[in-house]
């Protein structure tokens, strides 16, 4: 007599990452895709199990993402989302956590815990919702808004420069650093793969666009007329080409990228300047941040920059071994009674 | 040969070592205190710096001191009144001249009496040649030229010289109460074992100064203290915030949680991080945040993971973490701050003790945001009180604030070494049945569960927006508000269940109770004591849980016709009693960055029982 053993598909789905809470961001928020594209790759993540995922947030819209994502989830107080989530995979760090943030939350709040996230290089992936404005509080301007921003706090235009988060996470010593677009649904689920893929601190910029307070602020490079002409897409080892026909192209002149035409005579494909992610300097990576503080250059988005280095929870775990070996496991007694001690009889 | 010198019997003796911030007047104090407490007296010190490292020499804001009480019988604070000053220049003269009891013994490093130092004090004349120490008896010592004298032929330059003078002060002091070298002895040769060449000077420092006394004319007579009796027992001294690390050492150890502590260093509470930073062979993680807002987030977040999570501050830093600490109640997560209370308001007087952040600590959060709030009363029970409090955090799924001060930080008493047996058991629970779960369900203790990241089928989330009861989805339904803000009241309040009584010491009813929580029991206990002897009738009661207060707080107090409160504040402890009990409370409040002396207590107490003598 045979048993007839029934095989299940045990294979984790988009589906399994969504749960029962209602989303309550506006309809056409870029967080939406956003948080398809995560329920969309997390399947794909190699070797880490659902039980293992913890998704920790701040304030602001984005910040409700761990509601809707069936995983372990902690939506925190406004900006210290990096530091809860230290604190989270330095006491555990068999788990995989993410924060998501937006821009006020990531960088202007929680700046100090973002920037020192990075220097020690915790292994956490930080994913910022960028949409350049302050949606929660209806539309006041962001660390990220561009000087002159029209909003109900800067009727007369802001006077404050923005931040370059790119740069930002390049200066302050994160190993992983990415940008993508909310609606370029295939690319952002690469970044989030390959983010998932790295140990250490993790940073992908995501442009986002709200739909209420400041929409449109990426169409240039999400329109099917404007976008060829204005992203650039960095891939490892390829040379940086763009443009519809693929017939511009980045070169050097001296110092200062400059963009030419390619195909016409006047530079080839191997003139222009090839894209090393994994450079050990962070100079090409820079260079790349800044590319589009001039207009008339595109805006990257793909990995700037990753490289290995040792984490701050791996170092912390690795010197708990160090002197445990060093001085045997500790013992409470021993400890309790060290150093002068005298009896009374 | 010298003449034998006469030794006379003291039952105590309150010492205070005094001189510049680089003269090493803290480490003489606590070799003074550690050789003391080797030869079983009990004792308790008081270290007393400025804020600044290393203030300007020779300046009176730059003394640096240290006070040492100790005696024969159980004692209970560092001194009012020193009967003994060393004091290394003339600033530390200025400063302490008029703390000093009456004929008190000033031991005077001469060779620092010049016109620059003299001048630095702001002294016109020296007092060692006018009539300013009339009423003292004071021995000139000329200690740096002896000290230097002593180290002929050294291999030192002259400033390395003049740091082991207070090595031959200390060798005097320890020929003076009649206490062995050894315990110093083998201090140096440890701490000095890379550099030979300090390991002979100090020795031979020390041991220079304990043969002038033993040699010289000056000194006829020497003082000895005999062994307090105490209960039997093995016996170590410690201080407050070193007790404080091992307590929550113990703590992980009982519950078998990781302890895991997020930090950022700031003074008194310092030490507690530097010592727990120690015991890696524990598997303790401390993380040095970025700032205190870090310090109690990553806690939060090592809590969420399922740690005996801690974080350490003082003051100004509780207030940063003020928000945080509403987080981590809304969460229901355990988490214990310590809050090492120093002067404030602002940066206040960050070397100084106070008891100023009571109100914070019980009310200081947006919302109805109740915590637990203990309070350790001595030295060594801040090792007893950090674990009560990780216990209650872990029980109640709760924030717990745990109360200490720069007294007690920096003050050590003897303390009889518990075994690891004889600790209390610190239960733990994690949730892992998936069956029937939700992240506000409630025990009867009205705890949820602790479901930690990593374990199958408990996938949740929780965070700072209104739960609904049971579910734990974000809700903003009006009356689950009124329910969890009730719920959540109401499980501080069950805490009251696990808190010892209230206890007496003395009769249970009568004229006069004094009593206190926190820093303040030892001074209250001597003073009691002190007015007994006297001839009132006077009780004593020291609250260590201050919320929830001791479920027969308001029984004990109504015992009384008079309840005075002696409290290092303006009167926080007493407002809350009012307000909890009707009661008339009596104030007495004195707020000078130091301890109460015991004389200001025990008049108070004379003062409220008059005629009752």
């Amino acid at each position: 007599m045979s048993e007839q053993i029934e095989v299940k598909d045990l294979k984790i789905t988009a589906k399994d990452f969504v749960t029962d809470q209602d989303v309550r961001w506006c309809p056409g928020c870029g967080d939406y895709s956003i948080l398809a594209q995560v329920q969309r790759s997390f399947p794909d993540l190699v070797g880490i199990k659902k039980e293992n995922i913890v998704w920790i947030s701040g304030i602001g819209c984005s910040s409700r993402f761990p509601y809707y994502m069936n995983t372990y989830g902690f939506h925190g107080i406004h900006g210290r989302a990096p530091a809860i989530a230290t604190g989270v995979k330095v006491s555990h760090p068999e788990l995989s956590v993410w924060v998501a943030a937006g821009d006020g939350d990531l960088l202007s709040i929680g700046g100090n815990h973002f920037i020192h996230t990075c220097r020690k290089n915790v292994d956490l992936k930080i994913l910022l919702f960028n949409n350049r404005i302050y949606g929660l509080t209806k539309g006041q301007y962001s660390p990220t808004s561009e000087k002159g921003k029209i909003t109900k706090t800067s009727p007369y235009g802001s006077v404050d420069y923005p931040f370059n988060p790119i740069s930002l996470a390049l200066g302050s010593g994160a190993t992983f650093v990415a940008r993508s677009l909310d609606r370029d649904a295939k690319h952002l689920q690469e970044m989030i793969k390959r983010a998932a893929a790295h140990k250490g601190a993790a940073f992908i910029e995501i442009f986002q666009n709200c739909s209420i307070f400041n929409d449109g602020a990426f169409d240039i490079l999400t329109d099917k007329k404007t976008k060829d002409d204005n992203v650039l897409v960095l891939e490892h080892g390829k040379p940086m080409l763009f443009g519809a026909n693929k017939n511009k192209g980045i070169i050097m002149d001296g110092a200062k990228p400059k963009v030419v035409e390619v195909g016409n005579g006047s530079h080839r494909e191997e003139d222009i300047l090839v894209h090393d992610e994994f450079d050990e300097s962070p100079v090409l990576a820079t260079l790349l941040a800044h590319l589009s503080d001039d207009p008339a250059m595109p805006t990257p988005i793909g990995i700037f920059r990753q490289i290995s280095k040792a984490t701050y929870d791996g170092e912390v775990e690795a010197q708990i071994h160090t002197v445990t070996d060093k001085k045997g496991k500790g013992d409470l007694e021993k400890v309790l009674f060290a150093g002068n001690t005298w009896e009374v009889n | 040969m010298p003449k034998e010198k006469e030794v006379q019997s003291l039952s105590e003796v309150t010492v205070r070592f005094a001189g510049d911030s680089g003269d090493g007047m803290q480490l003489t104090g606590s070799q003074f205190s550690d050789t003391t407490a080797l030869m079983g007296n009990d004792l308790s010190t008081l270290p007393d710096y400025p804020a600044e490292i290393r203030a300007p020499i020779g300046t009176v804001y730059g003394v640096s001191g240290f006070q040492l009480h100790f005696s024969s019988n159980d004692i209970h604070t560092p001194g009012d009144r020193p009967d003994v000053l060393v004091a290394m220049n003339p600033a530390a003269v200025k400063k302490n001249l008029s703390e000093l009891k009456p004929g008190a013994t000033i031991i005077v490093n001469t060779d620092s009496f010049d016109r620059k130092n003299l001048q630095l004090a702001k002294y016109e004349t020296n007092p060692l040649e006018d009539d300013s120490l009339e009423g003292f008896e004071v021995f000139p010592v000329p200690i740096a030229s002896l000290t230097a004298k002593a180290l002929e032929g050294c291999a030192l330059s002259p400033k390395e010289v003049s740091r082991c003078k207070n090595f031959f002060a200390l060798g005097l002091m320890y020929w003076l109460f009649d206490r062995p070298l050894d315990q110093t002895l083998n201090w140096i040769q440890k701490k000095f074992s890379k550099t030979p060449v300090f390991i002979d000077a100090n020795t031979k420092a020390l041991t220079a100064g304990y043969n002038y006394g033993e040699n010289t004319e000056i000194f006829n007579t020497r003082y000895s203290v005999e062994p307090a009796k105490l209960p039997k027992g093995t016996y170590r001294s410690i201080s407050g915030n070193e007790a404080t690390a091992l307590g929550f050492l113990a703590a992980s150890v009982k519950s078998g949680l990781p302890l895991f502590l997020g930090s950022y260093p700031i003074t008194p509470a310092t030490e507690i991080l530097q010592y727990l930073s120690n015991y890696k062979n524990f598997g303790i993680k401390t993380v040095q945040a970025e700032d205190e807002i870090a310090g109690i987030t990553s806690a939060i977040g090592a809590s969420f993971a399922g740690n005996l999570a801690i974080t350490t501050t003082s003051g100004p830093g509780l207030a940063l973490k003020t928000e945080a600490l509403g987080l981590a109640l809304m969460t229901e997560l355990p988490l214990v701050i310590i809050d090492v209370q120093r002067g404030g308001p602002s940066t206040g007087l960050p070397t100084k003790t106070e008891q100023a952040d009571l109100l914070q600590a019980i009310y200081g959060r947006n919302g109805e945001a109740p915590v637990a709030v203990l309070a350790a009363s001595t030295p060594s029970d801040c090792f007893t009180m950090a674990m009560e409090a990780s216990k209650l955090a872990i029980k109640y799924m709760s924030p717990v604030i745990l109360l200490t001060d720069g007294y007690l930080a920096n003050g050590s008493e003897p303390w009889k070494i518990p075994h690891v047996n004889e600790l209390p058991e610190i239960p733990v629970k994690f949730r892992t049945e998936k069956e029937g779960f939700a992240p506000y369900l409630r025990d009867e203790n009205l705890s949820r569960p602790w479901a930690k990241p990593g374990t199958p089928g408990l996938e949740h989330r929780i965070g700072g927006l209104e739960k609904a009861n049971i579910s734990g989805t974000v809700s903003y339904d009006p009356d689950n508000h009124d329910l969890m803000i009730n719920l959540r009241a109401q499980k501080v309040k069950n805490m009251v269940n696990d808190i010892p009584d209230l206890t007496v010491d003395g009769d249970t009813e009568g004229e006069l109770l004094v009593l206190g929580w926190g820093g303040t029991y030892g001074a209250i206990k001597e003073a009691v004591i002190k007015a007994r002897k006297s001839g009132y009738k006077v009780s004593q009661a020291h609250l260590k849980y201050l919320n929830p207060l001791p479920k027969n707080t308001e029984y004990v107090l109504k015992g009384f016709n008079n309840v005075l409160l002696p409290e290092i504040n303006l009167g926080q402890l007493a407002k809350i009693l009012r307000s909890e009990f009707l009661l008339p409370i009596k104030q007495l409040n004195i707020m000078r960055g130091l301890p109460f002396r015991v004389s200001d207590i025990e008049d108070k107490i004379k003062e409220i029982l008059g005629g009752n003598e």
